[in-house]
């Protein structure tokens, strides 16, 4: 079964429908969305700009890291699954959105940066724990966090946004390749 | 009302030439949409790591004022961001903003939360080290963190359609 048949069958079962039509529980989900960035992205750019030596600089990155981590994970944990409502919600039209896939991909790589970062500089990070400005590894990915962190704000803004919907035809080659809009051919 | 002769003054915004000419672009809005909510998440992370300091978790062994020091400049920072963007966002629809009570709850609460946080807490987290009743260090964290959440949730529901 393709993804965009999954996400068909997805949209017809009962939940996608009511929280589809809802009044309050879509509303009330998307404000969980929205509001709980302050304590996901809020905690972890507080780390990232730790590691690119500007803020808290006398307080051992590790401190920083190990104190703020459960929020931030609290954090991603309220933003997984209110996201996963939102997309439940509407599952073809969210899987075929452009920025809906920007956005995952931009996930993806921040979840890579992280990752890297954490397998690499930050194993010796009692050697440089105390540093005010981190090595210069530690900053790139301070540095490559925030800029994802902030992508992936502005394609989940865009999602609302529906200029390159497959619905809107005709529409750039490129556009309904990277959509995956299924454009007649007969 | 007295509310009713500010009127005037939201309709010129939405019709003023700036927003005339900012309508003309079709990213521009959702940019400066895009950089509010990133603003949000820096007002985020500078609110809270003081008021989870207050209620002893996230970075309880720094001393509070020193916390609430280095959240300081992010804090103004975020708001430069925040307040410029937020009016523009206010400017483009403001009439619909006068009618819609969430608009007037978020003006509200952002006087009151401004106001609280750059006096009463400022006041109590640059206190000396150990003079502030702990009891009351959480309180004033508490209603710091209800005050900044009505800010947000009135500005979620302002943006509805």
């Amino acid at each position: 079964m393709s993804l965009l048949r999954f996400c068909e069958w997805l949209a017809s079962t009962p939940g996608s429908i009511a929280l589809h039509e809802s009044l309050y529980v879509y509303l009330i989900v998307s404000t969980v969305h929205v509001v709980t960035l302050t304590l996901f992205v809020g905690t972890a750019v507080m780390l990232d700009l730790r590691l690119l030596g500007v803020t808290l600089r006398s307080v051992p990155v590790s401190e920083v890291a190990g104190r703020l981590w459960p929020w931030t994970a609290m954090g991603f944990l309220v933003m997984i699954v209110s996201g996963a409502l939102l997309f439940y919600a509407n599952p073809p039209p969210r899987y075929q959105n452009i920025f809906f896939r920007a956005k995952m991909l931009l996930l993806v790589l921040a979840g890579i940066n992280a990752l890297v970062f954490h397998r690499t500089v930050y194993r010796n990070v009692t050697e440089w724990d105390l540093d005010p400005v981190p090595p210069g590894r530690a900053r790139a990915a301070g540095g490559l966090a925030l800029l994802f962190w902030a992508a992936t704000i502005v394609s989940g803004r865009m999602i609302a946004y529906d200029w390159f919907d497959c619905s809107k035809q005709p529409q750039p080659k490129i556009v309904n390749v990277l959509a995956g809009c299924v454009t007649d051919t007969r | 009302m007295a509310l009713m002769s500010l009127l005037p003054f939201f309709e010129w915004c939405e019709n003023s030439d700036l927003i005339v000419a900012m309508r003309g672009s079709l990213w521009l809005f959702p940019m400066i949409e895009s950089v509010h909510l990133m603003g949000l998440a820096l007002v985020g992370g500078a609110v809270l790591m003081v008021d989870l300091r207050l209620l002893g978790f996230g970075l309880r062994r720094q001393p509070v004022a020193q916390v609430a020091k280095e959240a300081q400049p992010w804090l103004l920072a975020s708001l430069g961001v925040m307040l410029p963007s937020g009016f523009l966002l206010f400017m483009a629809s403001a009439v619909k903003c006068f009618y819609l009570p969430a608009f007037w709850v978020k003006m509200a609460s952002l006087s009151v939360a401004l106001v609280f946080t750059f006096v009463v807490r400022r006041h109590l987290a640059m206190a000396p080290e150990g003079s502030v009743n702990p009891l009351r260090a959480k309180a004033v964290a508490l209603v710091s963190l209800s005050l900044w959440s009505s800010v947000a949730i009135a500005g979620r529901l302002v943006g509805f359609p």
